[in-house]
């Protein structure tokens, strides 16, 4: 679990792909997932919309990120339910690399959500009224579609004077602005962990001694 | 005071108080699959990091495997190979039990996990999977997670986790005969939306729960990530112990009766409060279908594609509007109308030996129509042989189905075999554009309105065809 990175603050276009239930499957086809591996996947973002065809790579001018102006989006704002579906991490990772930092949507997938904040992405759950709001200033000024994400002070602004405050969990907010390995902290807790199974083995012995079961005969 | 199913399998695993709404948890199970697994196993070890107890980590092969009889290694998703061969190799290295390709025991992930009893009562099980909510069928805390979620959870047998709040659906009265589990939770979707559940571990009870299979409990807690749920849960009783005393992983003799004694306490107690409890009569629910992109999207099997301007509100409108223009279908068709080109009986949902019975009684003596491929695709190699001594096999033949090799298979479409640009009827969980295949076009139903609406060609109850 190193892949979480610290993210303090963060200036970036911002995109509007305000749909809800946008899944997993759609951020990233299954199809695209050709490797054991967590990189390389940004090309194969929201696939199934971003290219004419799966094959030629060509890509579908009417789709949000194709266009000059969010081509460099790493901010999106979303409908409801984002991220729902599938538990694949791919999606995430393919997000990460093409180079999301963060997503406002008025609620995400539970799965997706942890994934999010495991691997640095911001996710803020904000009020559908707050992110129409601001797609409306996105959408409106081609030449004004940054926002700025200040997760020290849970603050976005998007223009001179122009700002909203979001919350967020304190272990999230602290697990992204510390950049935290979790697998190492807990594993400094193993005498709590070896205690807490000595203690169970007495009252649930089954879950960890069970017969050694070889394939049985077809 | 009173507690909750949910705050008793809570207090059964928490190491340590995190603060906020935060635990550390202790996973009594974790099962992989070469799909997600093999990047979790694969990120411990360039991490250098070891599984700290691999006895009780557990692997399958069930994604990419290929379904079509005579498989091998051989995959028709492309570098599927790859997968599975990486899989292994991780697996043996790290120690763990693999259900290999060939191993009698292999199946889907939360299929085997339950028919194997390596999941049981009371434990906490995650994998990285969405549909691992599905053992909470068996009165167990399980999850779905995502890939690095695993890997913390292989190394430290724990996961840090935000405790969710607490839901009961009480299924009141009785389902009317062609009513299946499927239709209840698509029933529940329906009633309250593919969110409602965000947050929550859902516990599912009341009469109608009582009187359901464990096929059909398995159904309906599989169905739970698909209102946004945590996980569902039921309590076990004595159906469950049942069906868990003689799995291969169970516990025996004496460690048996102490078990039983400690499952049988495992629900909630009168009285307990929860942060949300709904209701359900059942007598309200009929056979659904889905017309939409969600399964949300639903209607009764005799009604019509509604309206997107007539629903509640503006999102629902939206997404409607986007559905309707993907299933290529007009406001106002009903739903028997709309002919289909494919039908599917497989995925963790529905394919239990539950669900091939149910199908198959209806096959008996039919024939599908022409212009329709239909696949049956068994939960587990174990389902499978069971179901071909009971003779289920040939009905399925005979009507005109695939009898293929236990998987995930048609489920989702990896880059293989796949519905493309046909239109399906499918026993799974979900409908997502491009879930089956690029452009294919799904419609969720139970077993039994799959075998109806093959033996139609178009979208059928079991009563009309
Ligand atoms: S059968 Fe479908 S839903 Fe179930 S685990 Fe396999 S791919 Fe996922």
């Amino acid at each position: 679990m190193t892949n979480a990175r610290k993210q303090a603050f963060h200036r970036g276009v911002a995109a509007p792909l305000l749909q809800p239930n946008i899944d997993t499957d759609a951020i990233i086809p299954s199809r695209e997932i050709r490797r054991v591996s967590k990189e390389g996947l940004g090309d194969a973002l929201f696939s199934g919309w971003r290219y004419r065809s799966a094959d030629n790579r060509e890509p579908e001018p009417g789709f949000v990120l194709n266009q000059p102006r969010y081509r460099e989006a790493s901010i999106l704002l979303a409908g409801d339910n984002f991220g729902c579906g599938s538990s694949r991490e791919h999606a995430v990772w393919a997000l990460k690399d093409f180079g999301v930092k963060v997503i406002l949507a008025p609620s995400f997938g539970g799965i997706f959500f942890n994934n999010c904040a495991l691997n640095g992405i911001l996710a803020i759950e904000l009020e559908e009224d707050a992110i129409a709001r601001l797609a409306r200033w996105v959408q409106a000024d081609p030449g004004g579609n940054t926002l700025e994400i200040d997760l020290a002070a849970r603050r976005i602004r998007w223009r001179e004077g122009k700002e909203m405050h979001f919350d967020i969990e304190p272990a999230r907010r602290g697990l992204l602005l510390k950049g935290l390995d979790s697998i190492a902290a807990t594993l400094r807790q193993e005498s709590a962990i070896r205690a807490f199974e000595e203690k169970d083995r007495k009252r649930r012995p089954w879950v960890y001694e069970f017969p050694d079961c070889q394939e049985p005969a077809p | 005071m009173p507690a909750t199913l949910l705050d008793k399998l809570w207090s059964l695993h928490e190491i340590a108080d995190l603060g906020g709404r935060d635990s550390l948890i202790h996973i009594d199970r974790v099962f992989l699959h070469e799909r997600t697994g093999s990047i979790a196993l694969r990120g411990l070890e360039q991490e250098g990091r070891s599984v700290r107890a691999p006895r009780r980590v557990f692997c399958t092969m069930d994604h990419i495997v290929d379904t079509r009889p005579g498989r091998g290694d051989i995959s028709l998703v492309p570098h599927g190979r790859e997968f599975i061969e990486a899989t292994r190799h991780s697996a043996k290295n790290a120690g763990i039990h693999l259900f290999d390709i060939d191993d009698s025991r292999q199946g889907i992930v939360h299929v085997v996990a339950a028919e194997n009893g390596i999941v049981l009562p009371g434990t906490s099980a995650v994998c990285p999977d969405s549909h691992t909510c599905t053992l909470g069928a068996l009165g167990a805390l399980a999850w779905g997670i995502g890939s690095t979620e695993a890997e913390h959870a292989l190394a430290t047998s724990t996961l840090r986790v935000s405790r969710p709040r607490s839901m009961r659906v009480n299924f009141l009265g009785e389902t009317a005969p062609n009513v299946s589990a499927k239709d209840m939770i698509l029933h529940l979707i329906a009633s309250f939306g593919s969110r409602a559940g965000r947050g929550y571990a859902v516990e599912f009870a009341g009469s109608a729960i009582r009187a359901l299979g464990m096929g059909g409990r398995f159904t309906l807690c599989n169905m739970a990530v698909e209102m946004g749920a945590f996980t569902g849960m039921i309590a076990p009783d004595e159906r469950t112990i049942a069906y868990v005393r003689d799995t291969p992983f169970a516990p025996r003799g004496p460690l048996a009766q102490q078990a039983q004694t400690h499952w049988r306490e495992l629900r909630s107690d009168e009285g307990a409060e929860f942060d949300l409890e709904l209701e359900i009569d059942c007598a309200q629910i009929a056979p659904l279908v889905t017309w939409g992109t969600n399964p949300e999207q639903l209607a009764d099997i005799n009604g019509v594609v509604p309206e997107p301007e007539a629903l509640e509100d503006r999102q629902k409108t939206l997404a409607a509007r986007q559905a309707l223009a993907y299933m290529d279908l007009r406001p106002g068709t009903p739903l028997r109308s709309i002919r289909i080109d494919a039908a599917f009986i497989g995925s963790c949902t529905n394919n239990r030996i539950d669900d091939l019975r149910d199908a198959a009684n209806y096959l008996r003596g039919k024939k599908i129509v022409p212009w329709v491929q239909a696949l049956c695709v068994p939960g587990s190699s174990a389902t499978r042989r069971q179901a071909e001594a009971e003779g289920l096999d040939e009905i399925f033949l005979a009507a005109g189905f695939e009898w293929r090799e236990a998987g995930c298979s048609l489920c989702f479409h990896a880059g293989g075999e796949s519905f493309g640009g046909r239109r399906v009827i499918s026993s799974t969980n979900r409908n997502f554009q491009g879930r089956q295949g690029p452009g294919a076009r799904t419609h969720l139903g139970s077993p039994l309105t799959v075998a109806a609406s093959a033996c139609r060609g178009y979208i059928s109850t079991a009563e009309e065809s």
